[in-house]
């Protein structure tokens, strides 16, 4: 249960010159084809098996949504074949068929038979829609005086009252409030722990990778890149900079990872360590101690100006911390062709426990998005270990002090027995 | 493609079968909303077809003086014009809902998978509805003045299916070929206002001349609003062999209803 094949799938939208194109099509007795077809997608191939979590990722008008729509049975296909085992809920559009003048019971029991549940088990499940959405005695009032956020989290509710084997999530999910927010990603997340196969559209680089097992990059109406999320992430955010895609590539490096490289290449990174504070390159670093990036770049042909970016990256691929010099007022300006610039990047080590990338970036001003010389990620990997300090957990090393007060006891007595 | 729309008549009112609930609410939900915010409530959805009944008895009967030729009862022309005007009213309701309920729910067809043949028929439903409030007060009017037709009753049934058949059938095919062509909509509303008044329902059969008569008979809806105003006015059946006709173009406006909106549902959901 909750499986999905994607086989060779197209999509295409039949446009008429005019009117009248389409009226003389049908009465044709030749049946003469008077539309062109604009395709949206095509070729899509995929596989999702009993279980997985595929995020979609893609510019505006990748096709995303398209595809969902074929997958949840609103549209069809024009070519190809669609094979979907297990019940299917969709998290795309929140609120279908509620009506404002009924009360939340009204609109659930409604929406709820148009969604395909039963009376029999709206009744039996409506508790717990209830006591999910929280919105009190609202329950009983009609929803034209609802907040859009009461709406919004009956809404999901509902949609979630009972575990589909295959959701599908878009990435519109700001449901309500942050504590709302943060129940229904737990939802979503319960679910994928009992079974259900995941399907996420999302630009959220965090919500991808945190919950995806693979990702899929749509672009232009095909599948350009799937694979691990990170990886496909990378991929992603070069090509958001690219028109072209060809300058993108990736290569595979000996310890199987990944890296991602693009840009139009005026300056390029010749090399990258991290030296320890002898001055001595290392690969793995204790917490809290002081290192050093060193970054060496040639400028291949002369560039105006030239900021340098870096971030540091969790075995996710989530960025940890990222800065550049042009935000640091460090930007260099007039460089010419063969010069060779050193940059030494100093920081304590703040971090907690556990393998961490870099990617660094070499753009005119501030976004890679505006002039992108290169983007590299995965640049450097280095492990960071804790034996000195004491055990913690999380990714950030914030030294605690902690200062406790116990009236009424001596508080020398209670240092000692702290210790 | 194996998705539900796709396999099967049968299939098909499988899955309307089970979305028997959501129709059923939403025929419930249409009929509250719309006395919702008001003082009387319900009560409108009586005084609005009372008021007609009146309006017809008292103006054309009492006033007017009409008499139907033949027949000496000073109601009989208000029982004719009711007759055929209820039955009327729900057949054009049927048509006229039915030929925008695509564009109308367009949000909902192009969102949600569910079978989009529940549109129309809630939009039937509905159509029903209204129309038992309207005709048991025409029922009460009739016990009143002491014209009830009695077991002959029963005999406006099959005529009822036949009549709302067509409007079925017809109203589908509209109501999709309005998704593509808006100019059906409003063509048809002209189309509807003729087509009332090339059947007999104000005036009797009788009053045309002898050329005019002919082309009314090839009206499928002449044979219907006759079978009414045969069980209401003289108290006996109706007759039953011009019923056929009819039948066979509600048959058939069902089959191109069906075959049409399964031709074109795909392509519908992308021109919404």
């Amino acid at each position: 249960m909750g499986t999905i094949r994607v086989h060779n799938l197209g999509k295409a939208y039949r446009q008429y010159s005019n009117r009248w194109a389409r009226l003389a099509e049908w009465l044709s007795p030749t049946k003469k084809i008077r539309h062109v077809q604009r395709w949206v997608l095509h070729d899509i191939n995929f596989e999702v098996n009993a279980g997985e979590s595929i995020g979609i990722v893609g510019i505006n008008g990748a096709g995303k949504s398209t595809l969902l729509k074929i997958i949840t049975g609103t549209t069809q296909p024009t070519t190809g074949s669609l094979e979907i085992k297990g019940t299917v809920a969709a998290l795309l559009e929140l609120g279908m068929g509620f009506h404002p003048d009924f009360t939340g019971r009204q609109n659930v029991f409604m929406a709820g038979q148009l969604i395909g549940l039963t009376h029999n088990e709206i009744i039996t499940l409506l508790p717990e829609i209830q006591a999910f959405a929280g919105i009190g005695d609202y329950f009983d009032q009609p929803l034209r005086i609802y907040s859009s956020g009461m709406q919004m989290r009956l809404a999901f509710s509902l949609a979630t009252a009972r575990r589909p084997d295959i959701l599908i999530v878009d990435e519109a999910l700001s449901v309500g409030d942050s504590f709302f927010k943060h129940k229904s990603f737990a939802r979503i997340r319960e679910f994928r722990e009992q079974g259900t196969t995941l399907l996420i559209v999302s630009h959220d680089r965090n919500a991808i990778q945190t919950i995806c097992d693979r990702a899929i990059l749509l672009h232009g109406g095909s599948i350009v890149r799937q694979g691990p999320p990170e990886e496909v992430m990378d991929f992603y955010n070069a090509l958001m900079a690219e028109t072209e895609l060809q300058t993108v590539r990736q290569i595979t490096q000996r310890d199987g990872s990944v890296q991602t490289i693009s840009g139009t290449g005026e300056a390029v990174i010749d090399s990258i360590d991290l030296l320890n504070s002898a001055n001595a390159p290392v690969e793995t670093v204790e917490v809290g101690a002081e290192v050093t990036f060193r970054v060496r770049v040639g400028i291949r042909q002369s560039v105006p100006r030239l900021a340098l970016g870096y971030m540091i990256k969790d075995h996710l691929g989530q960025p940890i911390y990222g800065i550049n010099t042009h935000r640091l007022g460090q930007a260099l300006e007039n460089l010419a062709a063969g010069e060779h610039i050193v940059y030494h990047i100093r920081f304590p080590v703040n971090l907690g426990k556990g393998t961490y990338s870099i990617a660094l970036s070499l753009s005119c001003f501030d976004s890679h998005l505006d002039k992108n010389y290169e983007w590299r990620d995965r640049c450097l990997l280095f492990h960071v270990v804790n034996v000195r300090r004491e055990d913690f957990v999380g990714c950030a090393w914030l030294n605690a002090k902690i200062d406790i007060e116990r009236p009424g006891i001596n508080s020398t007595l209670l240092d000692h027995s702290a210790k | 493609m194996e998705i539900a729309t796709s396999s099967g008549i049968a299939n098909l009112f499988r899955t309307l079968w089970s979305y028997r609930g959501y129709i059923s609410s939403s025929v419930q939900r249409e009929f509250q909303s719309r006395y919702r915010n008001s003082l009387l409530g319900a009560a409108w959805n009586v005084l609005n077809p009372l008021t007609m009944i009146v309006i017809y008895t008292v103006i054309f009967s009492q006033l007017m003086r009409a008499r139907l030729p033949g027949i000496d009862h000073a109601f009989a022309y208000s029982i004719y014009l009711c007759a055929g005007l209820i039955t009327w009213g729900m057949f054009s309701e049927i048509l006229t809902r039915s030929q925008t309920v695509f564009l109308d729910n367009a949000n909902l067809i192009k969102k949600l998978n569910f079978p989009r043949l529940c549109l129309p028929l809630i939009v039937v439903l509905n159509a029903w509805v209204n129309f038992l409030i309207i005709f048991s007060l025409f029922l009460l009017f009739l016990i009143f003045v002491n014209q009830f037709p009695g077991w002959y009753i029963i005999a406006v049934l099959p005529v009822l299916l036949i009549q709302t058949a067509l409007a079925i059938g017809l109203g589908t095919a509209i109501g999709v070929l309005n998704v593509f062509f808006r100019d059906v909509g409003h063509l048809f509303g002209i189309v509807l206002q003729f087509w009332f008044w090339f059947t007999p329902i104000i005036y009797p059969l009788s009053a045309l001349p002898e050329w005019a008569r002919a082309m009314v008979q090839y009206n499928p809806m002449t044979p219907v609003v006759a079978a009414y105003q045969t069980i209401f006015i003289n108290g006996t059946w109706p007759h039953w062999l011009p019923l056929w006709p009819a039948m066979a173009c509600s048959v058939i406006a069902c089959v191109l209803g069906l075959m049409l909106f399964r031709n074109h549902a795909g392509e519908m959901v992308d021109e919404l």
